[in-house]
């Protein structure tokens, strides 16, 4: 068995904890530093499978503006980030668009969707 | 030039505001309207399309747009209007509201209550003093942000951020995911100045290198930023000669610190604590301008949205009851005018409710002499209520009458008070 030791910084909230991690592979053993709950969680994500929600825009034809922002429905693994924003910037949607339409369901194979955070009017005359 | 009036105007469509006009109208004013500049409400939040938004107020992760649409909903649902791309020009101590749109024109908006929520600015480059020429390519972090999350502009290619509060860390990110190189953000203080989560999501998860105690001495380039010279500061923020390090880029940002925007409040008499560069407010987030409140980021600048949000619903209430009880009282007053060969009467306004308590004494002058008995009339909505003899009146001797608690009943819910000169 080697344990190997590692510091993280917690991003679920704001507070951001400084939490010392100890793990073997896969296993985490130890996690200490963490103020809530939430910092179990993270450090276990975050030595197996560190994950981020995705946010960014995607390009919308006659619209109020000439972009939409769009968000990750959940996190989605690190590695995938660049992947699901290669998708997005060959898409562009028509206006109007209604919050939390889907724009890319199942992106890059993550099962996770991206939805447009927010409406877009179309232009005005 | 449209003239109106409203119970509670506020300035600005941010969380603040947005929060604001939803309190003032559970307060009970009835007209609250929100004046925006931009084409839509929301404000900065709009541009803030990164997640990390309402987690106190709603227990939930969204985004700043996200975030905006909840409040905007809840806002057209209670019944606050809005007047968009309408700029405040003036705002008085007397509240009167001058703005502009290019539908309307000049519009006057006389109010009840205002509610400042005007938010603040990006401390700007002038204010940092670094040497060199003015090229292209130099940004404020926000600016940037406007360009590329909602204008669809790609302000360069290779960046270098000076500063790392929050919104330069999230827009490191935000050019590394449009494809974009960030060179290095610099960092004067021996810590960074945003949130420790945003430097881990946004600069370590793309390697971009952070450099503490360090700053920006020179910018290359005459047309266009070439490159900007970092060095390392001293404990005295000093360059340290030797340290000089030139980094190609084409685009500066910068992220050193946002300033409460207050221009329209100083215009209003509204004092402001050097301190915060905010006005001076008490517990009802009132400021010291009889029914001007504020909230937000223009009294001092927070690091949560939910906390602005909280703030505005504070001032919003309090000017929604400032307003009703405004109305009340100016709606029992009547309005004391000057009719026939009456230059001007004190008070303009009189209150029947203290006519009962206690005699009101009027004063006038008269516009023209006469060497002869007059009667001084005293009328309201038409009617007589009083009438008293002068042997002679002349425009240098001010005349005086006494209206006693006797005719406040002809006076309650008049409209007009009206006073008159006649010849016998």
């Amino acid at each position: 068995m080697v344990k190997e030791k590692t510091k993280l910084i917690c991003i679920d909230c704001p507070v951001g904890c400084e939490i010392n991690v100890t793990y073997d592979g896969e296993t985490v053993l130890e996690v200490d530093g963490n103020k809530c709950k939430k910092g179990i969680n993270y450090a276990e994500t975050e030595i197996v499978d560190p994950k981020r929600m995705i946010v960014t825009t995607v390009r919308v034809v006659k619209g109020l503006h000439t972009l939409v922002p769009v968000r990750s429905t959940e996190a989605i693994p690190k590695n995938k980030i660049f992947k699901v924003l290669d998708k997005l910037c060959k898409i562009e949607l028509d206006a109007p668009v209604e919050i939390h339409q889907v724009v890319l369901s199942n992106a890059a194979g993550t099962g996770v969707d991206i939805i447009a955070s927010r409406s877009l009017p179309a232009m005005m005359e | 030039m449209i003239e109106k009036y409203c119970d509670v105007a506020v300035i600005g469509s941010g969380p603040a505001g947005l929060a604001a006009a939803i309190a003032a109208k559970k307060a009970g004013a009835q007209d609250v309207i929100i004046i925006e500049r931009d084409t839509e409400l929301g404000g900065i939040l709009l541009q803030c399309i990164h997640n990390g938004f309402g987690i106190e107020i709603f227990e939930e992760d969204l985004t700043g747009p996200e975030y905006a649409n909840r409040f905007i909903v809840q806002a057209k649902d209670a019944g606050v209007k809005d007047l968009l791309d309408t700029m405040v020009l003036d705002l008085t101590p007397r509240r009167e509201i001058y703005a502009f749109n290019k539908r309307d024109g000049m519009i006057k908006l006389d109010t009840g209550a205002v509610v400042l929520t005007m938010g603040c600015r990006e401390r700007p480059s002038g204010a940092l003093a670094i040497p060199g020429y003015r090229p292209a390519g130099i940004y404020t972090a926000g600016t940037a942000q406007r360009l590329v999350n909602i204008e669809g502009y790609m302000p360069g290619e290779r960046f270098v951020i000076l500063g790392s509060g929050d919104i330069g860390m999230i827009m490191a990110r935000r050019l590394t995911f449009e494809g974009a190189k960030v060179e290095r953000m610099i960092e004067i203080l021996p810590y960074i100045s945003g949130l420790k989560r945003n430097y881990v999501q946004c600069l370590l998860d793309y390697d971009i290198p952070l450099q503490l105690k360090h700053t920006v001495i020179d910018i290359k380039g005459r047309d266009r930023v070439e490159a900007v010279v970092s060095a390392q500061v001293d404990e005295n923020w000093k360059p340290i000669p030797g340290t000089e390090d030139t980094i190609p880029c084409d685009t500066l940002l910068l992220s050193v610190g946002l300033i409460p925007e207050n221009e329209l409040s100083k215009k209003a008499g509204v004092e402001l604590d050097p301190l915060t560069g905010g006005p001076y407010v008490d517990d009802t987030m009132q400021t010291n301008v009889p029914g001007i409140f504020a909230a937000g980021n223009v009294v001092h600048v927070y690091d949560v949205v939910d906390w602005v949000t909280k703030a505005g619903f504070v001032a919003g209430q309090h000017s929604g009851k400032y307003a009703i009880q405004h109305k009340k009282e100016s709606e029992r007053k009547l309005r004391v005018i000057a009719g026939n060969n009456v230059h001007h009467v004190l008070p303009q306004f009189l209150d029947p409710q203290n006519l009962e308590k206690e005699p009101q004494e009027l004063q006038l002058r008269v516009k023209w002499p006469v060497e002869d008995r007059v009667w001084v009339k005293v009328e309201v909505d038409g009617k007589l209520i009083k009438q008293q003899v002068e042997k002679y009146v002349r425009p240098s001797e001010m005349i005086k009458v006494i209206l006693s608690p006797e005719v406040h009943k002809k006076a309650v819910g008049g409209r007009e008070l009206l006073i008159k000169v006649e010849e016998r």
